[in-house]
């Protein structure tokens, strides 16, 4: 067999394989859509489950699932932000940086059970909330630190260094060049990070479900309990109780994932066309 | 008032302190400060406020680690160091906590996952850094991009209706288990191994594969025989991270794996591993029962920093040879 058959045959393998993973994700997004759009109606959206079937609608866990996403994100924006300027910014790498650095790999990397479990033990437990929104919220904000984090240094370093140069050549200070240089230029990307963040958060079952609770419960104050909708698909798929909802809350699901995701990828490709 | 924190310069016809402008640059730390007073506190106690976010990672990490540690450490007095590391048996109503059921259940599932997912993986990567066109690009990078983000309880919830009963046709039984696991995670890894190896593969200088061209080797011959060993280590990180996520991932395992914590008995037999099995202990263990679950959370938090500093020691010698 020649050279050109064999190039022949691992290309198409390649073809093959970038095609499978489209084909994937088609099949996961086009079966939950099919099988979930006939349940997607005004009352499944708004209304309460009742009964052993949980039949009605899922609203109270819609409002849990954004009510939690919201607060982490509150919480863990400044944070990551200003963390990520120190480490771009006015770092000077050392171990210091290695270690911020490790650590931040680290929680990127720490199974999302894990922190369900420390956000159980610490939350819940030890600082007395609860199974409450604001312990899901503190311990969402673990999971989505580094990736806010990460997008943020990112962001600045891409920010051209003869900008902060004409800032500094005005007369600025650093705080000044960074408040009202680099971060506004920073901007959209950090944003995007923020976003990708809360798509992850939105979709996170195992640290809400021991930090959040599973008790159906239309949340209005932070320290209120409350089932994400992802708790919700779980505890549906897992009893075979009502799987047609289980599909609706599923596209649901999968709609407010996509929605965080194009809207960051929207996001992203502006900001490219606007840089040029 | 006492003496400024620092000696200072500042030019005599300067602004006082407090009036815009003030500040003239100058570096905290340097040598030479030529701001006010006010600017460079406020300046100092800005950098000190970074910081302070920044060390907050390391924190968090660290109150991750002792707060599990905490509630976990005591499974060395009770079950025993040795009948939890050693134990061949988990069962709640026994009172036996022996982890290797649920160790080797996380070795199967992570093997099988890997040998479907990282060659898909790697030869999706391929094809989106060497072969596809910026068109089939622009369509199969947002694909890889997009499954990252689908929820993992969505996976399990498509393991559970579309994958098992497939999975129950070749090996019989409910097809909960090791076989339909894997699959899921297959799909699930591809993301993170195929983004980072393309990371990998983009960051070969393009000379070498133009001189590949050059000679006359084929796109498959540059592909086998320059950029993949060039690139070899990024993938090897890729595919640890990879490892990763498949160890640590629950809710799609838990919905496809059958939860029995039982040694591995072949493909369609049911399983548990250890992120599973604290998901499903958790509602209703007390005693040492929780104390072995956050036994098993410690167990998972040392092996992610593991898999974290072996990356990490695994670049730092790419750098050095590069």
């Amino acid at each position: 067999m020649g050279k050109r058959w064999i190039n022949r045959i691992a290309v198409g393998i390649l073809w093959a394989c970038g095609l499978m993973t489209v084909v994937a994700l088609g099949a996961v997004i086009l079966y939950v859509f099919v099988r979930g759009i006939g349940q997607i109606t005004p009352e499944f959206i708004f209304t309460k489950p009742h009964g052993v079937n949980a039949e009605g609608g899922i609203g109270p866990t819609i409002v849990a699932t954004i009510y939690v996403t919201g607060l982490s994100m509150l919480i863990v924006t400044p944070v990551a932000v200003l963390a990520a300027v120190y480490l771009a910014e006015y770092a000077v790498q050392g171990r210091l940086v290695n270690a911020i650095r490790f650590a931040a790999d680290t929680l990127a990397s720490v199974p999302s059970i894990v922190m369900g479990l420390f956000g159980f033990a610490f939350f819940v437990e030890a600082m007395g909330l609860g199974f409450s929104v604001l312990s899901g919220a503190l311990a969402l904000s673990f999971l989505m630190l580094p990736i806010v984090m990460r997008a943020t240094e990112e962001a600045i370093r891409a920010v051209p260094k003869y900008i902060r140069w004409g800032s500094y050549g005005l007369g600025a200070s650093k705080w000044q060049t960074v408040s009202r240089i680099v971060l506004p230029a920073a901007l959209p990307r950090i944003l995007t990070g923020i976003i990708l963040a809360m798509g992850r958060a939105v979709g996170e079952t195992a640290v809400v479900i021991f930090t959040m609770g599973q008790a159906i419960y239309m949340p209005i104050l932070p320290t209120d309990p409350g089932r994400s909708m992802t708790v919700h698909l779980y505890t549906l798929a897992m009893e075979g109780i009502n799987i047609e909802a289980a599909y609706g809350t599923a596209l649901l699901l999968m709609i407010m994932v996509l929605f965080f995701n194009l809207t960051a990828r929207w996001l992203a490709a502006r900001n490219r066309r606007l840089q040029g | 008032m006492t003496e400024p924190l620092e000696p200072r310069i500042v030019p005599p016809d300067a602004p006082g302190p407090g009036t815009p402008g003030a500040s003239v640059p100058g570096r905290i730390g340097g040598a030479l400060k030529m701001m006010s007073r006010a600017t460079y506190i406020k300046e100092a106690a800005l950098k000190n406020l970074f910081l302070a976010c920044a060390i907050a990672a390391v924190a968090g990490v660290a109150l991750i680690f002792v707060f599990t540690a905490a509630r976990g450490w005591t499974v060395v007095e009770d079950p025993g160091l040795a009948a939890f590391l050693g134990g061949t048996e988990w069962s709640a109503t026994l009172g036996r906590f022996g982890i290797l059921p649920l160790v080797t259940g996380t070795f199967a599932v992570t093997i099988g996952a890997l040998l479907l997912g990282a060659p898909l993986a790697v030869g999706t990567a391929i094809f989106l850094s060497e072969i596809a066109s910026p068109r089939m690009r622009a369509i199969v990078r947002p694909a890889v991009e997009m499954l990252a983000g689908v929820p993992s309880v969505v996976f399990g919830f498509f393991g559970l209706v579309i994958v098992r009963p497939f999975v129950a046709e070749i090996t019989g039984g409910m097809g909960f288990g090791t076989l339909s696991a894997s699959l899921i995670l297959a799909i699930m890894i591809v993301p993170t191994i195929a983004t980072l190896t393309e990371d990998a593969l983009r960051s070969v200088v393009p000379g070498i594969r133009e001189a590949s061209y050059a000679m006359g080797a084929t796109t498959w011959q540059t592909i086998y025989k320059v950029l993949l060993p060039a690139a070899k280590i990024g993938i090897i990180d890729a595919i640890i991270l990879g490892m990763g996520r498949a160890i640590g991932e629950t809710m799609a395992v838990v919905m496809v794996a059958g939860n029995a914590p039982q040694f591995f008995k072949g493909l369609g037999a049911p399983i548990a591993t250890i992120t599973s099995q604290i998901v499903i202990d958790m509602s209703y263990a007390s005693g040492t029962h929780r104390t072995a679950l956050f036994g098993l959370a410690i167990i998972l938090f040392l092996i992610s920093m593991g898999l974290v500093a072996l990356v990490r020691a695994l670049s730092r010698l790419n750098a050095r040879r590069s």
